[in-house]
């Protein structure tokens, strides 16, 4: 049964320096908060892995917090590139950046595996694009019952999976709607997952289209209002596309980015 | 290099906007990434096909919203989707049968042969010039889709006799690789800019010259590719943007979910 924790808690007691993490969340429903926790806790050498590294990713990596980064599109949508993750791949700033790059099809199928209890996933994919190249987790494989050759990759089995969603009830009964993205498989194919929500309710009332993972599936719950911020939750807020602007800005230079990093997230404090 | 020299009640952009939306059939199903194609797919599904089916990666199917959302993930699209499924459903599922007719991709750079690069630009993989945001979705787009559309801007930088990175098939070396490969889509179809549009030969698979937007000549074309680009013979001129269409694309521009341009 999920244990209803404090935010600062949590992320205490579930991620370590060194561990494979996935923050997942497909543009609705990124973990911001507990982003901003990991950071303010002062996490090392991280393998970062999601889909979308987003402006989440950004910060951790501009904050020093990664070693490695596990992807399959790194810019801010609508908008353009994400700074800080180019100023480390491009000039190792703050530090080296270690990539492992796939596309998305691929790196669902990867949380497929994952949570199903298989080594792989097989899909048609990547092939005669340079990405297996360079990617020793995508191979080709052949079907046993057509001979014909398809494209395996490498389970994903991150050591803790963080999400956000809309309500957990007291026995951490966890309910999201909307755009649930790869949140139900991330979780599934993780060791240990930690579930951000917007409120704890007494009764979860059903929702149409509502994705709901069992309290026993989960290891804790926090309770924090507005924890996807800038991201949205669908039937709380909407998602701030007019800080996924200004994080342009905000992220080109070094300086102003630690500058808002010390205010934004240092200073800041947990909201839970 | 000189650009494109459209009358001034349009710009260049618009034009390769409204040449994509007219291009969309209405009752297809469309895999739409942001930006321009997804500009240009709600621009035809106000216009023309009202019918047109938007698909986004986030997993809403037959979105229809009524502004041009910012990311792949607003919630207008959901709100307006016909259903809304997984990520791992909307590749597995959806995509890789074949169940969209339409692809509707950019990039940074373009070779001759369709293929796509948004991965990095410059140096080597591991240090790039320019790292780029990746894959996401385009490589299954490209390889599943019924057909390609591609729309870019065309220029030196973009138009490059070789990729520096394949991260979208489009036909690979040349005629056969498509099939030898294994890719069940038909590839680009057509490739839409701010100056014209390019379809592949049918022998060669090469992208040529097929039809110039209003204003602009071959010699900018060409100029503009960094390859000896092929010009058709039936080289046409196509038709400015009606008033309507304008009217709308600046009707939906405007309406940019949180805009403060």
């Amino acid at each position: 049964m999920a244990k209803l924790v404090p935010l600062a808690d949590a992320v205490a007691e579930l991620v370590h320096d060194g561990d494979v993490v996935a923050l997942e969340g497909f543009t609705h429903l990124i973990p911001f908060a507990a982003g901003h926790e990991i950071i303010r806790q002062g996490r090392r050498e991280l393998t970062l892995v999601r889909m979308t590294p987003d402006v989440i990713y950004d910060q951790l990596i501009g904050a020093g917090c990664a070693r490695r980064l596990v992807f399959s599109w790194g810019g801010n949508p609508g908008v353009g590139s994400l700074h800080r993750f180019r100023d480390a791949v491009q000039h190792a700033w703050p530090g080296p950046l270690e990539l492992e790059e796939h596309s998305h099809a691929g790196m669902a199928n990867r949380y497929v595996a994952g949570a199903s209890g298989l080594p792989f996933a097989v899909l048609r994919g990547y092939t005669g694009t340079d990405l297996p190249r360079h990617t020793a987790n995508i191979r080709p494989v052949n079907c046993p019952f057509t001979g014909e050759t398809l494209t395996a990759v490498a389970a994903l089995r991150p050591d803790v999976t963080v999400v956000h969603a809309q309500r957990a009830d007291r026995a951490g009964n966890v309910q999201m709607w909307g755009i649930t993205g790869v949140q139900k498989e991330a979780v599934l194919a993780a060791h240990r997952s930690l579930v951000t929500v917007e409120e704890i309710v007494a009764e979860l009332t059903p929702v149409p289209g509502q994705v709901v993972l069992p309290g026993w599936a989960v290891t804790a719950v926090a309770e924090v209002p507005g924890g996807a911020h800038p991201s949205y939750a669908q039937g709380y807020s909407v998602r701030d596309n007019d800080f996924y602007r200004a994080w342009d800005a905000v992220s080109r230079d070094r300086a102003t980015f630690r500058d808002w990093l010390d205010r934004h997230v240092h200073r800041a404090g947990a909201t839970a | 290099m000189s650009g494109p020299h459209p009358p001034a009640d349009w710009t260049a952009d618009e034009m390769m906007t409204v040449a994509a939306a007219r291009q969309l059939r209405d009752g297809t199903a469309c895999f739409v990434g942001i930006g321009l194609p997804s500009t240009a797919a709600n621009l035809a599904r106000v216009t023309h096909a009202p019918n047109l089916v938007l698909v986004y990666e986030s997993g809403c199917l037959g979105a229809k919203p009524d502004r041009l959302p910012l990311s792949i993930g607003d919630g207008i699209l959901a709100d307006t989707a016909d259903a809304v499924v997984s990520v791992p459903e909307v590749f597995n599922y959806w995509l890789q049968p074949g169940r969209i007719d339409v692809g509707f991709l950019g990039a940074a750079q373009l070779d001759r042969y369709g293929n796509l690069n948004t991965t990095v630009v410059g140096g080597d993989y591991t240090t790039p010039a320019v790292r780029l945001p990746g894959a996401g979705g385009a490589p299954e787009i490209a390889a599943s889709c019924g057909e390609v559309v591609v729309i870019v801007r065309q220029n030196l930088r973009t138009f490059t006799a070789r990729v520096d990175f394949v991260t979208s098939v489009g036909y690979g070396a040349g005629p056969g690789d498509r099939q030898r490969l294994g890719l069940r889509g038909g590839g680009p179809r057509l490739v839409i800019t701010d100056l014209g549009v390019l379809e592949p030969d049918p022998v060669s698979c090469e992208l040529t010259l097929t039809r110039l937007h209003p204003g602009v000549t071959r010699e900018q074309a060409r100029a503009a590719t960094g390859w000896d680009l092929a010009v058709a013979e039936s080289l046409t001129t196509g038709d400015p943007p009606t008033a309507h269409e304008l009217a709308v694309l600046r009707a939906l521009q405007a309406t940019t979910d949180g805009s403060r341009r």
